[in-house]
């Protein structure tokens, strides 16, 4: 690991400023992420800024009835958590789906939000990664790319963004809050923090340098099925090859009246068109036709479409069925 | 002074802010009373104390070293194993503050004040932790290189299923938890064991939990 200094942070605001007071500064949560990444010469931060003293870590009502979860909240407490649990179980679902108890134990609400691309160029240093070095190339384009993007990808880039937990936030509209080393604050819907990799993969949210993420809010609670489905390569502590988080209502002829569905595992962020779920009384396929479309697949990842359908249409069986 | 005349003594001596040194208060787990390591040159350094198997350990160490380093290499706490250091495998796992984590992904420097056990400080004076005896008895391995971790998941495993958190194989998260083989593999996935003794170690759990060990 390249060399770096430390220093605990001891509000929000010192965090905020001490990151963006220097270039090489980073913020550091769990550090399951962040380290794994410069133990590997991934990420070569030159100041660490701790964030774990710095409070934000309450998971509170906001006045609208929805729940507001601090940045610092770990995953397995937000999985833990009843009301999460009994509200929000699609996002519970996708929490327990995602890494292992010790990681969930550590990982933060924030972190997971920006944890970096599991692109297997992205982890090898001695490969061209326009995201980890840019301008050098894309070495998935020609290479193994079974687990890279089918959708909204660019010829720069064609990484997948990893977590289970955004997609889930993605279906219920969670609203993700910042505070910038000026003092200033917003809110930015979590459809617009990723963005698309275009030609600066490397630019992957629209956070600036020294913006902390404070929390996220979640929206009063949607009724009805709360679905996390995620295929992958072994049944337990592996990455989504493709994930669905699907919120779906069954109307009096028990056919699915209305539904949400995220994906993961398509894109270099969570997936959703809301245009496609206005189209669910006219069935999956119709619904798929609108998620997929403009779907660019390599040899090695023509299966992901297939897979997106048929996730889809299984969980629209299931509700119908409840 | 010209260049030539710095020798390193002189350059450790006006660097001793950087000093590098384990000052243990008692080894935690081990015979010894203290730790000096050799002041170095390098990279800053941070101060931080926690308490290891209820010792209070205070040292000053390059901000790079992980909790798991700590354990091993300045505390000589070589229970708690390196597998792949990059949280894939578990091997690494200790209790911070009661939960169990992967030491090798944390920096010790971000523990300041936490209170850590380790494989060597399960087992209370009157003998064996329960799910140690449980491993012993029901084969629970078979390298025995996975055990320390696969032994403190399991302990703080059980734990958090007392308090019923659920798990992925969590049918009805609104529910009492039930505690079933399928339970305790997927709260376990964080665990792997080359030797393949999962079958075992599921036995060892499932007589330990059904003991009312940890
Ligand atoms: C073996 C393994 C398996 C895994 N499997 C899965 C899986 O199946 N599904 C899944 O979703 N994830 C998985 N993960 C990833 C895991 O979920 C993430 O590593 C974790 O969520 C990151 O959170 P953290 O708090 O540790 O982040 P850190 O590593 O501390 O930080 C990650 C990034 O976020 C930034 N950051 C942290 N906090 C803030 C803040 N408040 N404001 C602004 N920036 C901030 C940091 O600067 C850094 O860039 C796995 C990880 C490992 C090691
Ligand atoms: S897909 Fe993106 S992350 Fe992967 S090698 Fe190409 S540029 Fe790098
Ligand atoms: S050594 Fe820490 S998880 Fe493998
Ligand atoms: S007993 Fe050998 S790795 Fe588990």
């Amino acid at each position: 690991m390249r060399a770096f200094s430390y220093e605990r942070a001891a509000s929000p605001a010192a965090a905020a400023k001490a990151v963006a007071e220097r270039p090489g500064a980073r913020f550091i949560a769990g550090g399951t992420n962040l380290l794994d990444l410069m133990k590997l010469g991934i990420e070569t931060p030159t100041h660490l800024v701790d964030v774990n003293r710095i409070g934000l870590d309450a998971i509170a009502p906001t006045s609208d009835g929805g729940l507001r979860i601090g940045a610092l909240v770990r995953n397995a407490d937000l999985a833990a958590d009843p009301r999460i649990r009994r509200d929000y179980g699609v996002l519970a679902r996708a929490l327990l789906a995602g890494a292992s108890g010790q990681l969930r134990n550590r990982a933060t609400t924030a972190g997971n939000l920006l944890q970096r691309t599991r692109c297997p160029y992205f982890y090898e240093t001695a490969m061209p990664c326009n995201k980890r070095r840019p301008g050098s190339g894309c070495a998935a384009l020609e290479g193994f790319s079974r687990s890279n993007a089918v959708l909204g990808a660019s010829d720069a880039c064609i990484a997948t963004h990893p977590s289970d937990m955004a997609v889930a936030m993605r279906a219920l509209d969670a609203r993700v809050e910042t505070v910038s080393p000026d003092g200033s604050s917003r809110t930015v819907p979590i459809a617009d923090l990723h963005r698309l990799p275009g030609d600066e993969p490397a630019q992957e949210t629209v956070l600036q340098q020294g913006e902390l993420i404070t929390a996220v809010a979640l929206p009063p609670p949607i009724q009805g099925l709360h679905l996390y489905r995620k295929v992958r390569e072994r049944a337990s502590y592996a990455f989504a090859t493709v994930s669905l988080a699907a919120v779906l209502v069954r109307g009096r002829d028990g056919q699915v009246e209305t539904g949400r569905f995220a994906f993961g595992g398509l894109a270099h962020k969570p997936w959703r068109v809301e245009a496609a779920e206005r189209e669910v009384a006219r069935g999956p396929a119709a619904v798929s036709d609108l998620v997929l479309a403009g779907a660019r697949t390599t040899s090695h990842n023509a299966f992901k479409p297939t897979l997106a359908r048929r996730l889809l249409a299984a969980a629209m069986a299931e509700a119908a069925k409840e | 002074m010209a260049p030539k005349d710095i020798d390193r003594r002189t350059i450790l001596k006006s660097c001793g802010v950087l000093a590098m040194s384990v000052a243990a208060v008692g080894q935690p787990g081990r015979a010894e009373a203290q730790v000096q390591v050799a002041p170095q040159l390098g990279p800053p350094s941070i101060a931080t104390r926690l308490t290891v198997n209820g010792q209070e350990v205070a040292f000053d160490l390059d901000a790079r070293t992980t909790l798991l380093d700590v354990l091993r290499e300045h505390l000589d706490l070589t229970g708690t194993k390196k597998g792949c250091d990059q949280g894939q495998c578990g091997a690494c796992t200790v209790h911070v503050n009661g939960r169990r984590v992967n030491s090798c992904l944390t920096l010790a420097a971000m523990h300041d004040g936490d209170t850590v056990t380790t494989i060597e400080g399960l087992a209370s004076p009157s003998g064996l932790h329960p799910l140690q005896r449980a491993f012993i008895e029901r084969d629970g391995f078979q390298c025995g290189y996975c055990t320390p971790g696969q032994i403190m998941a399991a302990a703080a495993m059980l734990e958090e299923a007392r308090r019923g958190a659920p798990s992925h194989a969590t049918a009805d998260l609104t529910a009492v938890l039930s505690l079933t083989d399928a339970e305790i593999s997927e709260r376990m996935s964080g665990n792997i064991c080359r030797c393949a003794a999962y079958p075992n170690i599921v036995a060892a759990i499932r007589d330990a939990a059904e003991g009312g060990a940890a």
